[in-house]
Parts: structure tokens; C-alpha cells; sequence
């Protein structure tokens, strides 16, 4: 779907609303606490919606004070701060991200070109773009790992296990770019390729200069897409995976030891949403830029 | 048009078979002992094997697939179809939605297990209600307001009211937006189901088969897993595609594609 | 003779979907000969294959039968050698170039140096009186403007042949009739040669030196109307020469129908 303008005004105003809502659910969260179901001795849920929420004792539920004091928090005393773990792990993610990003991307735009050659191409293969997102690859982030630790070996430089995170994330990733692109690289009308071959235009020069400008307004919203899947990819990879550095990691540890500081968890995980938010915003901040440019946002 | 159906499954079944073929032809030649990736015939063979322990999971499994995703598709539509009521409210929630749609939802697994129970079906519902909701709401919504403005003003020139205007025009304007979602939804929520029970849980499911194995390199029973979960996804994306055949089939046959 | 010819068609046939059952035989014993420098407009009843003719002209797909040569070329020739400029009823400019790169497009394709495309996209643009707005993205213009943009860019590498299918087909009375004495103003400077498609009389009868009526499927011209007017200038068309040669046009189209 091409992309919708947005003024100025209107971008205040979502981030206007973004921070309302997130102190509403500040608010919710805290007033849940005060006056939700509480560990009782008898365990007893509330009727019907009781074993949809939680309890609100401060182990399955900390403060929210507490919890934004935990990111200044340090385990050792002196040590680095939770916040300052979260921020390296959301950078080791992001790198990863990127890289299974950048690589998706390339990967689906050549998948979404080849297709665009012929039609039989297209019917034969598109239904396994599509089936290959049903395979939970991501669950095999262990296999893939020692996979790239094994067969990695021909390239010029060390392959590194966050590598393999990067794979995962890229497999997620060129799914939304190909069938995005596929559509977008179809989207030229019929005259605009007409006229194209009236000047006797190759192939390459038609999808140079007319298929894939006229793709980008359908490219953006799926690397956007892609942009949290890649971010997913790389969390999940990593935790399945084992993969140490990142968030995923620093989720799993932290959830091992919720017992003795829950804040912790509650940090990395916001954390985790933060990164979600900050790929796409470098997305849609790339979209802005080009597009705008291009004047394709200009209507 | 019986000639066109069946050109419609050739080259997919040409493909498919062709890649199969190459996949165990490549492997037979250079990793013959199946260590790291096993051949599509291993892991056939490891399927028959285990198959009733593999059916059992996908069972478990697959029912936290399909009540998280009736509850979110349930949950989206309604959230959809109140919202969009609004004027204010729809253009301040669905930006909002589409923002948190950002967040990588499948991080949350661990706090829902502290939550509802690390055992409960409840925390892995949760997560795959969470993240089918956003995508259906966001695109439901899209559909109820995106609406030809003649085609209202047309309405509204027969003195129709709100909610034949909602029948008449909106809720099959939205169709297509909220089947696109539900195909879309249909393998996250798969994905989502296997990967929330990595974070820990029963062990009688799809997820703990494939991350059990994996530990004891025995990669074909893991694929054998995958496998099944990839059946379970493309079952529910084809009854996605089949509802949608059967509601819009008539008049918008060529909007399934993709 | 026929050196002299810009195009020359002789027996011209087309058949879609040709030994299948959904055959249809849109043109079928179709001459037509074209001079350098003509205005020729062709006009037929809707349906009736006056936009395959031009795609036929224009190399775009092939015939089944007959002889097509374009300057003593084969249609595919000329359209390698880049011998046109189309121009259809949607303006067809790219979304993401202003004004003066939609100009340069076919130039860049043919390799023309940045410099020497720019500076002659410039002049197309003065040529169509759009010189202010050369930075102006698609969307900033008018449907009328959009059009001449597109009319500079068909020629802007001089082509032999301006191909046109009715362009002004989507734009309202006004720009209609200024764009139809634009056109006729470029014409006169650029000493091109124009084949255009139109179902509108009053504009085929005031642009054209020469109206081709079209029979009904499958297709031949059925008659050939020379236009003579004493002058070719927005008060014609309110002379007794201009109505005369309407109605010409018209009782020849409705003859044509009814047989």
C-alpha cells in the first residue's frame, strides 16, 4: 500500500499521543496494583477473567517507580548500571538487525526482480515465498548457529555466531520486501511501460528508471514491517540460540532471575520495545527522506 | 477456465517438487551423514517415526495457535469496528496502534509467564492474542475508513443510516484489509506459539520438541517439528484464504492474490 | 514514390488470440499512406481499433498480415531506431521526476550528456509555454499541463513520427480546445509529422490536414476526408467551412456505422 503524507503537525501529535499513552498505561499498570487480585491464601482467581491477569504482589508486578529507578541500578556494586547493560544489549541487537535487514532487503528485491521476469516463475515459486514464512525457522536458531559455524568457513572473514542471529533475522525479514516489491515493481501502468518500450528501452533501463522508483512507495511500508521482524528475529535468535551480547540474552538471564529483582526483566524488556521502535523509526525517517525528495510525498 | 486452474498448480508443484529433489540430491552428495541439515527423506522418516509424540504437541501447540487467534481476530475486529465509530478516537488509536505494532511483541513471553504461569496456557495465549490483535485491528480499521467518499454521499442521499452505511458499504470495503491481515496473521501466530515456548512451559509441545532435540543433535526429529508446524500454518492459511473465497468470492476474486 | 512516403501501410491485418476460440480479427484490410509533415486524424466508432492501429504503428505488437513500413522501415525497426513519440490519453509522466526530467527521460535513454538533455528538455518546455515550471513534480500540475509536459517529451529527440492516442481525451472543453491550438502552434514549429487518434469531430476537423474515418470491426479506413480550412486558428471554428467539414465528417462516420 503507497504511502500516506503526514504534516508536520500531525507527527507532533502522534508523539503527543504516544507519550499520553504511555503514561496512561503507567497509570492502569499502578492502578491495577492497588486494586487487582492480590496473592490470597486460598489462590482464588476472579470469576471468569481471573486467569487472564495477574497477581498484583510486587514480585509479579513491581512498581513502576521501582522500575524506572532499576535502570540507574547496578548489580555489583559500582558495576555497570542495568540501563547501561540494556543499551549495549539493544546495540548488539541492532547490529544484528541491520545486518539480517540489509541483507533481507537485498534478498527480497532479487527474489521480487527474478519473479517480475515471468509470470510461470512467479506462479511456481511466489507460493513458497509465502509458505516459507510458516516455517518457524527461528525456532532452529541453535541449528542454525552450529549450521553457520561449520559451513561458513569459505568466506574471507571469521564467521561469529551473532552472524548466524543475523540469518534468522534475515529470513524473517525478505518475505515482506519480495511480496511488497513484487506488487510494487508491477505497479507502472500499462501506457508508462508502453511508452517505455517506445523509446526502445531494454530491461534493465525499465526496471531502472520505471519499475523500481515507481516501487519505493511499496517498498517502504514493507521494509518497515521488516524492520521489526528483523529486530524480533535477532531477539528471538539470540535467546534460542544462546547467542550472548544482546537483549535476548539479557531477557533470558534477567527472567532466570526474576525472583531476586523482577524490575530487572521489566527493564530489558522496555528496552526491547525501544529498539522495536527505534528500527522502524530509522525506516520510516529513510521514507521521509526519499520520498519527499521524489515528490511522491508531495500529494 | 479448466485449463487455467490447472496451470495454476503446475508450476507450483513443478517447483516445489524440483526443490525437494535438490535439496536431498545436494545433500546426499555432500553431507551424506544428514549432521547439520537432514534430507527431506531423513526427515520424513524421523516424522513417521515420532508421530504420535509430534501429533500429540501439535495438538497442544495448535490449540494455543487457534484460540490466540480467534481471540485476537475476535478482539481486532471489535476494537476495529467501535473505534472507527469515532472520529477522534480512530485517528488517535490507530496511529498508536500502528506504533506499538513496532515493538517486538514476542519479548513480552516471559513477563506474561510471570503473569499467568509459566505453565498455564493462559501467558502463551496471551502473547499470540497481543500480537494477532494489532495487525487486525490496524487493518480492519483501514478498511472501515478508507471508503469511497461517493459512495457514502451516495448512501446518505438515500437516507440511509449509520449502520446500513456500515453494512452496506464499510464492512465490504474492510473485507479485503482484514483478510490480508488474517493470511498475515495466520503464520505469525504460528511462529509466536513455538517461540513462547522456548522461554520454558510444558514439555508436551511443538516448541520443546524442536529445542529438545536440537540439544541432543538429533536435527531430524527437530525438522520433523518444524515440519508440523509449518503444516499447521499453511492448513491455516489456506481455510484464511478459503473464507475469503467464500465471503468475497463473488464480487472481488481478484484481490486474493498475495 | 514511396521514399516520400513518412508511413505507409498496405493490407494491414490484426488477430488477437489468433486459431483460438476467442479469436477477434480487429483489423482487417487496413491502407493508408502518410506524407512528411501531415496532420492525419483517424476516426472511427468506439471499439473499433483506431488505439490497436496505433500500437501497430508504433511497433508496440506486431501484425498478423500485411506490409507497414515507417520511413522504409519495419515498424520494430523504427521503433528501435527511435523513430516515435507517443503520447497517450493518461499523461504518463514518472511520479518522481519534476517536470524537466520527465522531458529528459527518453533522452537519457539514449545516452544524451546530462548537459545537452537538460538544456533541450528546457527548450521543450518553453516550446509548450511550461518554461516556469521545469522543478514541478506531476502532482503539482494541472491534467492540462501534465499533458504538455508529456507532449515535450515526445518530442523531445525529434522523432519522424508523433504518435497520439487521443490525449486530450480526459481533459475538460477548455484546455481541450487550448491544448488543440498548442498543439497545432508545436506542429507548425517542429515541422513534425502527427497520426492522431481522437472521437471527438470538431478536434479531428480543426487539428487535421486530413481525417481517416475507420469502419467498425474488424477495421479498414473507409474513407478519407482532405480538410480544408482557410485558416487554422481558434475563430474557425465558428465559420460555415469549419461546419461544413463537421458535418462531412459526421454523415461519412454514420455511413460508415450503419453498413
Amino acid at each position: 500500500m503507497p504511502t500516506v503524507p503526514m504534516s508536520r503537525r500531525e507527527k507532533a501529535r502522534r508523539s503527543l499521543v504516544f507519550g499520553a499513552f504511555m503514561v496512561v498505561l503507567a497509570l492502569l499498570y499502578t492502578a491495577y496494583k492497588a486494586f487487582g487480585q492480590a496473592i490470597d491464601d486460598t489462590q482464588r482467581d476472579w470469576w471468569l477473567v481471573g486467569s487472564f491477569l495477574p497477581r498484583s504482589d510486587d514480585k509479579n508486578m513491581p512498581r513502576v517507580l521501582d522500575i524506572l529507578a532499576e535502570f540507574g541500578e547496578a548489580p555489583r556494586a559500582g558495576g555497570t548500571t542495568i540501563g547501561r547493560l540494556t543499551l549495549d544489549g539493544a546495540l548488539f541487537t541492532l547490529r544484528e538487525a541491520a545486518v539480517g535487514f540489509a541483507a533481507g532487503t537485498v534478498i527480497g528485491l532479487a527474489i521480487a526482480v527474478v519473479l517480475l521476469q515471468s509470470r510461470r516463475a512467479e506462479r511456481g515459486v511466489l507460493p513458497y515465498v509465502i509458505a516459507s514464512q510458516t516455517v518457524p525457522l527461528i525456532a532452529i536458531a541453535p541449528i542454525v548457529v552450529v549450521w553457520g559455524r561449520t559451513n561458513f568457513g569459505f568466506l574471507p572473514w571469521e564467521w561469529e555466531d551473532w552472524m548466524s542471529v543475523s540469518l534468522i533475522a534475515t529470513y524473517l525479514t525478505f518475505f515482506p520486501v519480495a511480496v511488497n516489491g513484487l506488487r510494487g515493481l508491477q505497479s507502472p501502468s500499462p501506457e508508462a511501460t508502453e511508452l517505455m518500450q517506445s523509446y526502445a528501452a531494454g530491461r534493465r533501463q525499465v526496471l531502472r528508471r520505471l519499475q523500481l522508483p515507481a516501487s519505493l512507495p511499496f517498498l517502504f511500508p514493507a521494509l518497515r514491517i521488516a524492520a521489526t521482524a528483523s529486530v524480533v528475529g535477532a531477539i528471538v535468535g539470540e535467546i534460542s540460540a544462546g547467542v550472548r551480547g544482546g537483549l535476548g540474552r539479557l531477557i533470558l538471564d534477567f527472567a532466570g532471575k526474576y525472583i531476586t529483582g523482577p524490575e530487572r526483566l521489566y527493564v530489558a524488556i522496555i528496552g526491547a520495545c525501544i529498539t522495536g521502535l527505534v528500527a522502524v523509526g530509522i525506516v520510516a525517517l529513510a521514507e521521509r527522506l526519499v520520498l519527499t525528495r521524489r515528490g511522491q510525498l508531495a500529494r | 477456465m479448466k485449463a487455467l486452474r490447472g496451470g495454476a498448480w503446475l508450476p507450483p508443484t513443478v517447483f516445489g517438487a524440483g526443490g525437494l529433489g535438490l535439496w536431498e540430491l545436494v545433500l546426499w552428495l555432500t553431507d551424506p551423514d544428514g549432521f547439520v541439515l537432514p534430507r527431506p527423506s531423513e526427515i520424513a522418516v524421523a516424522l513417521g517415526e515420532n508421530i504420535s509424540e509430534v501429533w500429540m504437541a501439535s495438538r497442544v501447540t495448535g490449540f494455543i495457535i487457534l484460540t490466540g487467534l480467534a481471540g485476537g481476530v475476535v478482539l481486532g475486529v471489535a476494537a476495529a469496528l467501535v473505534v472507527t465509530r469515532f472520529r477522534t478516537a480512530n485517528e488517535t488509536l490507530t496511529p498508536l496502534a500502528v506504533a506499538i505494532n513496532a515493538i517486538p511483541i514476542i519479548a513480552l513471553a516471559p513477563l506474561f509467564n510471570n503473569w499467568l504461569g509459566i505453565t498455564s496456557p493462559r501467558s502463551n495465549q496471551a502473547v499470540v492474542v497481543l500480537l494477532v490483535f494489532f495487525p487486525v485491528f490496524i487493518n480492519t480499521a483501514r478498511g472501515l475508513t478508507e471508503v469511497d467518499e461517493e459512495q457514502i454521499e451516495l448512501m446518505q442521499s438515500y437516507a440511509a443510516g449509520d449502520w446500513r452505511i456500515m453494512r452496506t458499504v464499510r464492512i465490504p470495503n474492510a473485507l479485503p484489509f482484514f483478510f490480508t491481515a488474517l493470511r498475515l496473521v495466520a503464520s505469525l501466530a504460528v511462529i509466536a506459539a513455538i517461540v513462547v515456548e522456548y522461554f520454558g512451559g510444558r514439555q508436551d509441545t511443538l516448541g520443546n520438541i524442536i529445542t529438545q532435540n536440537a540439544q541432543f543433535t538429533r536435527y531430524d526429529v527437530a525438522w520433523a517439528a518444524v515440519v508440523a508446524g509449518s503444516i499447521v500454518g499453511i492448513a491455516l492459511y489456506f481455510v484464511g484464504l478459503l473464507l475469503e473465497r467464500l465471503v468475497t468470492g463473488r464480487y472481488a476474486r481478484a484481490s486474493t492474490a498475495a | 514514390m514511396a521514399q516520400d512516403l513518412v508511413l505507409e501501410i498496405a493490407g494491414l491485418e490484426k488477430t488477437f488470440n489468433p486459431g483460438r476460440p476467442n479469436a477477434v480479427t480487429a483489423i482487417a484490410g487496413l491502407d493508408l499512406a502518410v506524407q512528411p509533415r501531415e496532420f492525419v486524424s483517424i476516426i472511427g466508432p468506439s471499439g473499433c481499433g483506431k488505439s490497436t492501429l496505433l500500437r501497430l504503428v508504433g511497433g508496440l505488437i506486431g501484425p498478423t498480415a500485411g506490409d507497414l513500413s515507417v520511413n522504409g522501415r519495419s515498424a520494430q525497426e523504427a521503433r528501435l531506431a527511435r523513430d516515435y513519440g507517443m503520447v497517450f490519453q493518461a499523461a504518463g509522466l514518472l511520479d518522481w521526476r519534476s517536470a524537466v526530467r520527465n522531458v529528459e527521460l527518453p533522452l537519457e535513454l539514449m545516452g544524451w550528456s546530462k548537459s545537452r538533455r537538460r538544456a533541450r528538455a528546457n527548450e521543450m518546455l518553453e516550446l509548450v509555454d511550461l518554461g516556469g515550471f521545469a522543478a514541478h513534480y506531476p502532482s503539482e500540475l494541472s491534467g492540462g499541463m501534465q499533458q504538455r509536459v508529456s507532449i515535450a517529451r515526445a518530442l523531445s529527440f525529434e522523432p519522424a513520427l508523433l504518435l497520439m492516442d487521443e490525449p486530450f481525451g480526459a481533459l475538460d472543453e477548455m484546455t481541450r480546445e487550448y491544448m488543440q491550438a498548442e498543439l497545432l502552434k508545436i506542429w507548425r514549429e517542429t515541422a513534425t509529422t502527427v497520426i492522431f487518434v481522437t472521437h471527438s469531430i470538431p478536434e479531428a476537423v480543426f487539428l487535421s490536414s486530413r481525417v481517416a474515418v475507420m469502419s467498425p470491426r474488424p477495421a479498414r479506413i473507409a474513407e478519407e476526408i482532405t480538410i480544408d480550412l482557410p485558416e487554422r486558428s481558434p475563430p474557425v471554428r465558428d465559420t460555415e467551412e469549419f461546419f461544413r467539414a463537421v458535418s462531412l465528417v459526421r454523415r461519412t462516420l454514420r455511413s460508415v456505422e450503419g453498413t
